[in-house]
């Protein structure tokens, strides 16, 4: 018997891709976003507030992935913005290849902010690569405060953490700090935006940290020749 | 849920092996995953097998070296095993840390039986 050392990645196909779309983002100069969070987060609503108080010059589109139905691109079309449906038609989770597909008639050079939203699931969407520069994970206050510790994995990998429909804290018993708290005990480093996209309170925030993110990006690529 | 894909992947792999080795028949294949590559370990064993069941690799067995993320205080600079998802400094207690690996997806060695020096077929030394 003969043991040979093997080295390198064990690339999947996913991989691959993401790695192709990351490539491709990062010659546009485009910030990809992917938002994950649980059915019922409040996902598409922080999408409809984004592009509803967005200046229409924005160069901004948005993928919004679910199971079934074109409800949420219908409820996003309305804006003005791009924005296209992808129905995964039972799959839990959106993959590389889909991203690819439905922007291939996109010309990535007229945008700068691509927002990509997930299946909402908060396991399967974790392990899969979109060749986005961040994957961001919301919580609305109606969840519970430890769903960072129960769920750590997407926790784990995402920049930011955004909590959601928190015109409902009054009436709900979420400890705020204590998510808080959970969140950087996966993840130290986790930044967090509270948001209420019924009454708008925060979404400034939000805001600036999608303008910063663009700028962290931008300040990483090669400079281009003037 | 990618397993099947992953599976295929590390097939591919030892293919690639053995043809740099003729001869040889591959008899156990060696990979490294972090915890934070999502991938279930039981599940890959499954497909792996599926896959394998009936072709010439039935039988090739699969190594999975399962490794926890691994993490390093800002403040002491001490490098530790992150469990459970907790990155706490195990030294100086401090919460000021960052990843530095858990997400690999790695070969890491493949075993095979070569052809006895004397095997039938072979030239003998003129």
């Amino acid at each position: 018997m003969n043991r040979v050392p093997l080295e390198g990645k064990v690339l999947n196909e996913n991989a691959r891709v993401a790695a192709e779309l990351r490539e491709r983002f990062r010659e546009h100069r485009l910030l990809v976003v992917n938002l994950i969070s649980s059915p019922g987060s409040g996902k598409t609503a922080l999408l409809e507030k984004t592009l509803d108080r967005l200046p229409g010059s924005e160069r901004v589109a948005v993928l919004t992935g679910d199971i079934q139905t074109e409800n949420d691109a219908n409820r996003l079309k309305r804006y003005g913005f791009p924005v296209k449906q992808i129905t995964t038609g039972g799959t839990c989770h959106l993959d590389a290849r889909m991203i690819e597909k439905h922007i291939a008639d996109w010309d990535l050079e007229t945008l700068d902010l691509l927002i990509v939203e997930n299946v909402g699931n908060l396991v399967c969407p974790s392990s899969y690569d979109l060749g986005e520069a961040a994957k961001i994970v919301l919580l609305s206050v109606t969840e519970g405060e430890d769903k960072p510790l129960k769920y750590p994995s997407i926790f784990f990998k995402s920049e930011l953490m955004v909590l959601t429909k928190t015109d409902l804290l009054p009436y709900v018993p979420f400890d705020v700090a204590a998510a808080v708290e959970n969140a950087r005990r996966v993840h130290p480093d986790m930044e967090v935006v509270k948001v209420s996209c019924l009454t708008g309170h925060g979404l400034p925030d939000w805001f600036s940290w999608l303008e910063r993110r663009r700028q962290t990006l931008l300040a990483a690529l090669p400079q281009p020749v003037v | 849920m990618h397993e099947m894909g992953i599976a295929s992947s590390i097939l591919d792999g030892v293919a690639v092996e053995v043809r740099r080795r003729p001869g040889s028949r591959p008899v156990k294949v060696g990979v490294r995953i972090g915890e934070l590559a999502g991938l279930d370990p039981d599940a890959l064993r499954f497909a792996f097998e599926a896959l394998t069941l009936d072709t010439p690799l039935a039988g090739l067995e699969l190594d999975i070296e399962y490794r926890a993320p691994r993490g390093r205080c800002r403040e002491c600079a001490r490098e530790f095993e992150v469990r459970n998802f907790e990155l706490l400094c195990p030294a100086c207690g401090s919460r000021n840390a960052e990843v530095i690996s858990g997400d690999e997806l790695e070969f890491a060695y493949l075993e095979v039986e070569e052809d006895e020096p004397c095997a039938a077929g072979r030239k003998s030394p003129e």
